[in-house]
């Protein structure tokens, strides 16, 4: 049985409101209820176990940075640095989201309904069992998935407020060493970063899109078979060690 | 062999071998990761192919006959002020290859060395000068934020208790720490080195970039672990590990330049520590993505103070650079509590050498003009100074602190002290001396229990020279040296240079 604690974030600078929800999970709250969020930050930071937030309103940058294990469902849209250097847990995000979501991400899995920003899912890295995962319903800014060295990038390009922009912006992948990046439909040739090519998935790939998307459809009250019913395409680096011939042998 | 790369011919060293002393016992074949000593079997006797000696002197350290000597070869270039040998290699090898020029180490290149034209003082006469042997003498250093004032409030008895609230520091034994180098770049022989030397000292150790093995958690009270742009081994117990954390912009020896392990060096532990995979290249950018601001950074201290619930000061690690004191006024007021500057003669395990030889500036000037801007925005007190870069005895420790800074970082001294001889192919991971390399077989020559010794040894002789100096100057506290700009005298230098520094010239 969830033990509930609720909260009226109105007016609480964010020190205090942290420190309120440190002390109430410290109390065995596992579920934590956020009302009139409005831009506090870091919420959730470092929060380790079996716990649910739900975040009614804005949260603030760098929301779930740290966090092992939460499952946090945000009822509106977030803004920058949501799971900054992750490690594992379920982020939901029912509106959009901002720049660098995701970075250096080592685990758990984010969802986001709509667009989101810039840089997003740069430095992600998968390790032994740790697959970190971000799925954008809506489209990307530039350089999505950007140094990624490991993990899963599945962008559909579906919910967006966007209608004119390409489905991702320039230099998507640029750098990636590791992980890889699946999107929806197609992807214009030009906004992939140097190096890198989208080819068609293959069975394998589908087995993964799909277990995702049913699992994120779900978070979201989504229709996977809608989601499905395109073709998609996944983009993979080149090598694990893409600058390994930049410098004078020793 | 008819034809051979030019290259060839124009190697930096010559091994010599006394054809009386030596007795083919191999030793040197074994000891030279770089195999410039080999066993001719039509000979039957050890052969040398100079073109691949890096100059360690490992080899000639180990003969057990005292046969080898190595020494620079002297090519035959015609001299020339402009295109100095240096030059020319550099062009062979470029034009062999298409590459970037890598090196290790700091640079050997002759930029200004201030601390040798800076002079200390010594009280003759009148304030008389204190001897630490047998007077009391304070090096403890406190590093982290100091209050704007103190408040006091009264106990029942009267007493007066203290009702500020302090932020948190990093207590020190000595105004020195063993700076940033990765479980990566050195091996882990070395970090539990430095972790058990800068527990006996009671000073701290600097994880670097590429995480902190379970096994170092226990130095915990004596580490300062390292947040950089690739974020390798980073999470919510790595920020817990220790009793500060520092966030890693710039680095002396490559400013604007990331860090880059290659895949070669990602061996088992290391793949763990930095939780990569193996092999794979640790890449690691000079910008941080989410930093593109003061502001920007000041999210980043803060959520680096929510996960480690404000217990541990954060510090802002940075190149000296030209605007360094108009950054690091930024770091402050983004909320550091402890701003690192690492000048351009700072070491590193690999870098390509246009950078390390050109970017950023000496950590002198730096130092200085970082520690004049914070007094005269009335900041100074918010953060302290750690000065990095190129510190090669307890005598440029002391002329940093009177130049303004809170401790140095030493890092190549270290090194040096196990047995570095600066050949600076660190970047190859073959190091013959057991340093800069995850090779198993060369790892272990270093034994953790001698080099921590010797790193001990070092500090603690360090420690005595530097109570000398200042007792000789008739202080009794490190505390009355920082920033104490009168304690030193300049010697050949210009107006502007003494400007800078805030010092006088010799004789004034």
């Amino acid at each position: 049985m969830a033990k509930t604690f609720t909260l009226d974030a109105s007016g609480i600078y964010y020190r205090q409101l942290n420190e309120q929800i440190r002390e109430a999970v410290a109390n065995g709250a596992t579920k934590i209820v956020l009302n009139n969020v409005n831009g506090q930050r870091y919420i959730a930071d470092a929060l380790v176990g079996d716990l649910e937030f739900e975040i009614n309103g804005v949260p603030g940058q760098d929301m779930c940075s740290f966090m092992r294990g939460p499952r946090v469902r945000v009822k509106a849209n977030a803004q920058d640095g949501v799971g900054n250097t992750m490690d594992d847990g379920l982020v939901v995000i029912e509106g959009l989201a901002g720049d660098v979501v995701g970075y250096a991400m080592r685990g758990g899995k984010i969802f986001i309904k709509g667009d989101v920003g810039y840089r997003v899912g740069i430095h992600m890295k998968a390790y032994m069992e740790k697959l970190p995962t971000i799925i954008i319903g809506g489209k990307a800014g530039d350089f999505l998935g950007e140094y990624m060295a490991g993990g899963i990038l599945l962008l559909l390009g579906m919910f967006s407020d966007k209608p004119t922009e390409p489905i991702a912006g320039r230099s998507l992948g640029t750098g990636m060493h590791g992980g890889v990046i699946y999107v929806r439909g197609e992807v214009p040739a030009e906004q992939i970063g140097p190096g890198l090519t989208a080819q068609p998935v293959d069975e394998a790939d589908k087995a993964v899109i799909e277990e995702l998307v049913k699992e994120y459809a779900k978070e979201l009250g989504l229709n996977a078979k809608e989601i499905l019913a395109a073709d998609f395409v996944k983009i993979k680096p080149f090598s694990h060690r893409p600058y390994g011939n930049l410098y004078v042998p020793a | 062999m008819l034809f051979q790369p030019i290259n060839r011919n124009y190697h930096d060293f010559t091994i010599v071998r006394d054809k009386d002393l030596c007795i083919n016992c191999k030793v040197c074949v074994r000891q030279c990761s770089y195999e410039a000593h080999y066993w001719d079997e039509t000979r039957q006797k050890v052969m040398a192919d100079n073109a691949k000696c890096v100059g360690c002197h490992r080899c000639e350290a180990l003969c057990p006959t005292s046969a080898i000597l190595i020494q620079k070869k002297h090519s035959d270039f015609k001299d020339n002020a402009l295109w100095r040998p240096e030059f020319i290699k550099y062009i062979y090898k470029q034009a062999d290859t298409g590459g970037v020029l890598l090196t290790g180490m700091g640079s050997p290149v002759n930029i200004p060395i201030y601390w040798d034209k800076l002079l200390l003082d010594a009280s003759q006469v009148t304030n008389p000068s204190i001897d630490p042997l047998r007077e009391p003498m304070e090096l403890k250093t406190f590093l982290g934020c100091k209050p704007d004032k103190l408040e006091f409030s009264k106990t029942k008895d009267g007493s007066p208790k203290l009702k500020t609230k302090l932020a948190p520091q990093i207590e020190l034994n000595y105004p020195i720490m063993f700076s940033a180098m990765s479980f990566g770049s050195i091996n882990f022989n070395l970090h539990i080195a430095m972790a058990r030397a800068a527990t006996e000292l009671g000073i701290c150790y600097n994880t670097g970039e590429g995480g902190l093995h379970k096994s170092l958690y226990k130095y915990g009270k004596n580490t300062i672990v390292q947040v950089a742009s690739g974020r390798f081994g980073v999470h919510r117990d790595f920020l817990n590990a220790g009793v500060g954390i520092e966030i890693k912009v710039g680095q002396g020896a490559k400013p604007g330049i990331g860090g880059h392990l290659p895949g070669v060096k990602i061996n088992e532990m290391v793949s763990q520590t930095r939780m990569i995979p193996l092999g794979s290249d640790a890449i690691s950018p000079a910008p941080h993505h989410d930093i593109y601001s003061i502001e920007d950074l000041h999210q980043l201290i803060f959520a680096l103070k929510e996960a480690s619930e404000y217990r541990v000061p954060v510090s802002v690690k940075i190149a000296a650079v030209h605007n360094v004191a108009a950054i690091a006024s930024g770091i402050v007021r983004a909320g550091a509590d402890i701003v690192a500057i690492d000048g351009i003669r700072g070491g590193t395990g690999a870098a390509p050498g246009m950078i390390r030889d050109n970017v950023g500036i000496p950590i002198e000037l730096a130092l200085a003009s970082v520690d004049q801007r914070l007094r005269d925005e009335g900041i100074r007190n918010r953060a302290s100074i750690v000065a990095a870069g190129g510190t090669r005895c307890s005598a440029d420790v002391v002329k940093a602190i009177a130049l303004g800074a809170d401790a140095c970082y030493i890092a190549t001294s270290a090194l040096i002290a196990v047995g570095c001889t600066l050949c600076a192919k660190c970047y190859t991971g073959k190091c013959p001396w057991g340093i800069a390399t995850n090779d198993a077989r060369l790892a272990k020559r270093q034994n953790p229990e001698v080099a921590a010794q010797k790193m001990v040894n070092l500090v603690r002789a360090w420690g005595h020279e530097i109570e000398e100096m200042l007792g000789g100057m008739g202080l009794n506290s490190i505390e009355s040296l920082r920033g104490n700009r009168d304690k030193l005298r300049a010697v050949g230098m210009t107006d502007t240079e003494m400007d800078i520094l805030g010092v006088k010239h010799a004789g004034r």
